[in-house]
């Protein structure tokens, strides 16, 4: 039987200065964060004179699709007016090669590197530490005169291989803590079964690492999609990627200022990344967190 | 691979850092000049700029970033509701490039259209917020940008950090009657203390490569009033075909990495190996 | 006086019945112990005492006081955790008085009471050090003490000790029996080792399905368990069951299965038999005698050895009887091997036979 008093579920008032600070916090911050995206949409889907006449915050009183088919198709990146379609074919070119070498070589290297002791792995170790942390800047230069001497300077082939190259540290180090999280008795009884180094890798380690692959493709799609510093210096200009030719059209001084054709660029060219963002969810989180974080 | 990885990180750092003594201008020359680069870098005024410049835009942005990440990551692990969403909103400027976000900051912060007109036109005609004509204030314009992008992948850290703490803790001190602010503040944040250093080093690193962000939003104006370190390298070396000057300032960035980056190392791998051989 | 009442407790989380209106009355300085296994509630009942989790109806009435609402530090509780949660970066005597220096106790007050908690726990030599430099033993030890400062009536044991090796649960066990002892507070211990359970509990509650099962004393639990679960659940090796019918026959009941049929002569039936019941017969293997003393029993067979496992104390015998799996314990020192053939007895008076059909006990 129950007593008087108090019984059942402590009744909580949802509006209580807890949650109103809470939420008010929340909601202030989702704002901050929300806003640029926002003013881009709109811009982007306006005529030049309500822009002008108007403020940014303003939903479009006459939605046009014009900035967008202008920003892809004829926008001018200074000597050009091809639009962004160029750039977004180039960074395909830059994109499918680099990731897919990147991540095979990256792969094969951390599964070294967490179960066959080799010599120098240790210095290994430490060099990738390094590689992951050091500034581009350093390396810039002799890295040109490297792609000279095998001529493949403003080339394709020399932006992926840089990109190649620069995603190699983290890519190891996030393959290496996967596997150094495998049971290394399953390691020992394949080993005990007679298979070899490249059996075990395909038959045993492949299978069952496909999220880890899902995290570094994730990493090396937005990584390289938004480079913009190799693109500029290694790939040439007929080969500039869509980074390059974004910045190239907003920022180039000849002629009047487009704001909607450039906001529709930027959108254009942030939307590949966006789309991998929302599919990929939580993985996302997990992706750069385990790229950048542990060691 | 040992040796291709020795040979591009240690080796090419090596040679630039070897080609900073010397006076390379278009093209690399063996003619050494000792220290003559540095004090010429050291005296140059955009090199001066751009080192303060890094200097306040990398502690405005540890700062806000850390301190405003942790807040959100509090907030997001309050038990919340649509707490999937607001991560959404929070990180999503994450996967964009800078110079996305540089672009976009632009037409926000422009002077004409932007916030300012937008706050004008409400009725308080005489409000300045112009940041990116202004040579004192640009640095702020790079500030806020950087930190749309990159404060919710601190948020995210700090998320997993706090969800990585025992349970049983927060239930031993609702026992013991400990109000949640200082449970925050003398339990979980001693026990975050690793995850606050690693993110530490992680934002201080990118912040030293700070390069496309200040090309895409004010291409380091007005002046040099928001140059970078960075930019100084790229533009001395194929702007200027000045290479010494680029090494030598691109040896100074590598010095400053490796004094963040060496103690860390140290303490993150030297205690790992500690307690997994223990 | 009741220390501690549970009156038609229920949790749900969103469509889940997690406790199914639960009452439960805890007399005051008695040790009572929940017992089940993970997933039954008995931890989500803990923390429903503790305030910890809201209920979703009923009540808990501590020291007379209807605490359903109250927040945990009002309730007159203190708890250790099966993760001791102590405080990483505090030293051991800081962990001790967070919560009064927090509460705004004079000074004096808690260096007192963080003096006796370590003199009665002997840590006193600890104080300085934090929890990383502890082992597992000295940290639950702390994390007692931290309940022990708040000077409360009521402890609450959250499988405290199922962190530790085998030898320090048993040292810590017979600790906390002596501390029960000394200190005569309320105490309720969540574990699903029903050593511990049979050890140092008054009264043991078994739970399964969110709802208390039996509450009983060990002995009553092991010998006369009210239901089917609970028969199973305590006891190792297991009791052993023989499924068949409940007969009579010449005003005598009989249990019959496959080729057997026994005398239920001296069994205490607990609710009036009927003819033809299916039921399922279990006798818990210590309970079954051999060689000559099998003699003297009401109740014969003849069993082949299929397994012997020396325990080292006593000997664990593996057979079939009535088409099911049948063992027997007995004296280490009997000589037996395999395939021979085994004269065994017991009595009903210590069977317990439970109906098919509700497993409750007969």
């Amino acid at each position: 039987m129950l007593e008087a008093g108090p019984h059942g579920t402590k009744p909580r008032r949802i509006v209580s200065p807890h949650n109103i600070m809470l939420y008010g916090f929340l909601i202030v911050a989702a704002l901050y964060w929300l806003l640029p995206l926002y003013v881009m949409v709109v811009t982007s889907l306006k005529g030049m004179p309500e822009i002008r006449l108007g403020n940014i915050f303003a939903p479009p009183v006459e939605v046009t699709f014009a900035p967008w088919a202008k920003a892809w198709d004829s926008a001018c990146t200074g000597l050009y007016c091809e639009g962004l379609k160029v750039g977004f074919w180039n960074s395909i070119r830059i994109l499918v090669p680099s990731v897919v070498i990147s991540i095979v070589i990256a792969s094969v290297n951390g599964y070294a590197l967490s179960f066959w002791r080799f010599k120098g792995s240790e210095v290994f170790f430490t060099i990738l530490i390094f590689g992951a942390f050091i500034p581009y800047q350093v390396l810039i230069y002799p890295l040109v005169i490297i792609l000279r001497e095998l001529g493949l300077f403003s080339t394709l082939g020399g932006v992926i291989l840089v990109h190649t190259i620069f995603g190699m540290p983290i890519l190891t180090l996030l393959f290496r803590n996967y596997f150094a999280s495998v049971p290394v008795e399953l390691f020992k009884a394949a080993r005990v079964d007679g298979a070899g180094f490249w059996r075990i890798f395909f038959q045993i380690m492949l299978p069952m690492s496909l999220p880890i692959f899902v995290v570094a493709i994730i990493l090396q799609v937005t990584g390289i999609w938004n480079d913009f510093l190799f693109g500029v210096i290694y790939a040439g200009t007929r080969n500039f990627p869509m980074t390059v030719q974004l910045n190239n059209i907003v920022n180039s001084t000849q002629g009047v200022k487009e704001y909607n054709v450039n906001m529709a660029a930027t959108l254009l060219t942030g939307a590949l990344p966006l789309i991998v963002y929302f599919i990929s969810g939580k993985l996302f989180v997990r992706g750069i967190a385990a790229g950048a974080v542990k060691g | 691979m040992i040796a291709t990885a020795l040979f591009i990180f240690v080796g090419c750092s090596l040679w630039s850092v070897l080609y900073s003594f010397t006076s390379s201008k278009s093209l690399p020359r063996e003619r050494f000049v000792g220290l003559k680069q540095y004090d010429r870098l050291f005296d140059s005024s955009r090199w001066m700029e751009s080192m303060e410049n890094i200097a306040i835009y990398g502690l405005c942005a540890l700062v806000f970033s850390l301190g405003v990440g942790f807040l959100l990551a509090v907030a997001m692990d309050q038990k919340i509701r649509f707490e999937n969403t607001f991560r959404t909103i929070f990180l999503y400027p994450f996967a964009l490039s800078f110079i996305v976000t540089g672009l976009v900051w632009q037409w926000v912060l422009n002077a004409d259209f932007g916030i300012q007109q937008v706050i004008r036109d409400i009725g308080f005609t005489t409000f300045e917020f112009n940041l990116l004509a202004s040579r004192e204030y640009s640095i702020y314009a790079l500030v806020i940008a950087g930190l749309w992008q990159g404060t919710g992948f601190v948020m995210a850290l700090m998320l997993a950090g706090l969800r990585s703490i025992d349970q049983e803790i927060w239930k031993a001190s609702r026992v013991d009657g400990i109000p949640a602010w200082r449970t925050y503040l003398f339990i979980v944040i001693p026990m975050m203390r690793p995850v606050f250093i690693t993110t530490l080093v992680i934002i201080a690193s990118g912040i030293v490569k700070v390069y496309d962000l200040v090309v895409a939003l004010t291409g380091g104006g007005p002046g040099i009033s928001s140059e970078m370190p960075a930019k100084y390298v790229y533009d001395y070396m194929f702007g200027r075909a000045n290479l010494g000057q680029a090494l030598a300032a691109s040896t100074v960035m590598l010095s400053t990495v490796l004094i963040i980056l060496i103690p860390w190392a140290y303490l993150e791998f030297s205690e790992k190996k500690g307690d997994s051989h223990a | 006086m009741s220390s501690v009442v549970i009156n038609e407790l229920s949790l749900n989380f969103g469509n889940v019945e997690v406790l199914k209106s639960l009452n439960l009355d805890v007399a005051e300085g008695e040790f009572l112990v929940l017992l089940g296994p993970s997933g039954c509630g008995k931890s989500t009942l803990l923390n429903c005492i503790a305030g910890l989790l809201d209920v979703s109806a009923g009540q808990v009435i501590i020291n007379g006081i209807n605490v359903t609402w109250e927040e945990p530090k009002d309730r007159g509780i203190g708890m250790v955790f099966q993760s001791y949660a102590l405080y990483p970066q505090m030293t051991v005597e800081k962990n001790l008085s967070f919560g009064l220096r927090v509460a705004g106790l004079p000074r004096k007050e808690i260096r007192d009471r963080v003096d006796r908690a370590a003199e009665i726990l002997q840590i006193g030599a600890l104080l300085k050090r934090k929890p990383g430099a502890l082992s597992g033993g000295q940290r639950q030890r702390v994390a007692i003490g931290r309940a022990l400062v708040r000077d409360v009536d009521v402890f609450l044991f959250d499988e405290p000790l199922s962190n530790l090796d085998a030898k320090l649960r048993t040292d810590l066990r017979v600790e906390l029996k002596r501390l029960h002892q000394r200190l005569g507070n309320t105490m309720i211990y969540v574990t699903h080792d029903q050593i511990e359970a049979l050890t140092l509990a008054d009264r043991i509650a078994i739970m399964k399905d969110g709802l208390i099962q039996q509450l009983d004393t060990p002995l009553g639990i092991y010998n006369r368990p009210e239901n089917r679960f609970v028969a199973g659940f305590i006891g190792s090796p297991g009791m052993n069951f023989m499924q068949g019918l409940l007969e009579c026959s010449d005003d005598q009941w009989q249990f019959s299965t496959e080729g057997l049929t026994m005398s239920l002569q001296d069994y205490q039936f607990t609710r009036e038999p009927v003819q033809g019941t299916p039921v399922e017969f279990g006798i818990r293997p210590e309970h079954i005698l051999i060689g000559d003393n099998a003699a003297s029993q009401p109740i014969q067979s003849v069993i082949d050895i299929e397994l012997i496992e020396p325990m080292g104390a006593d000997t664990v015998v593996w057979s079939k009887l009535g088409g099911s799996s049948f063992t027997l314990r007995v004296d280490s020192e009997a000589v037996l091997s395999k395939d021979q053939s085994l004269p065994v007895g017991f009595s009903a008076a210590r069977a317990s036979i439970f109906s098919s059909a509700d497993g409750l006990r007969v």
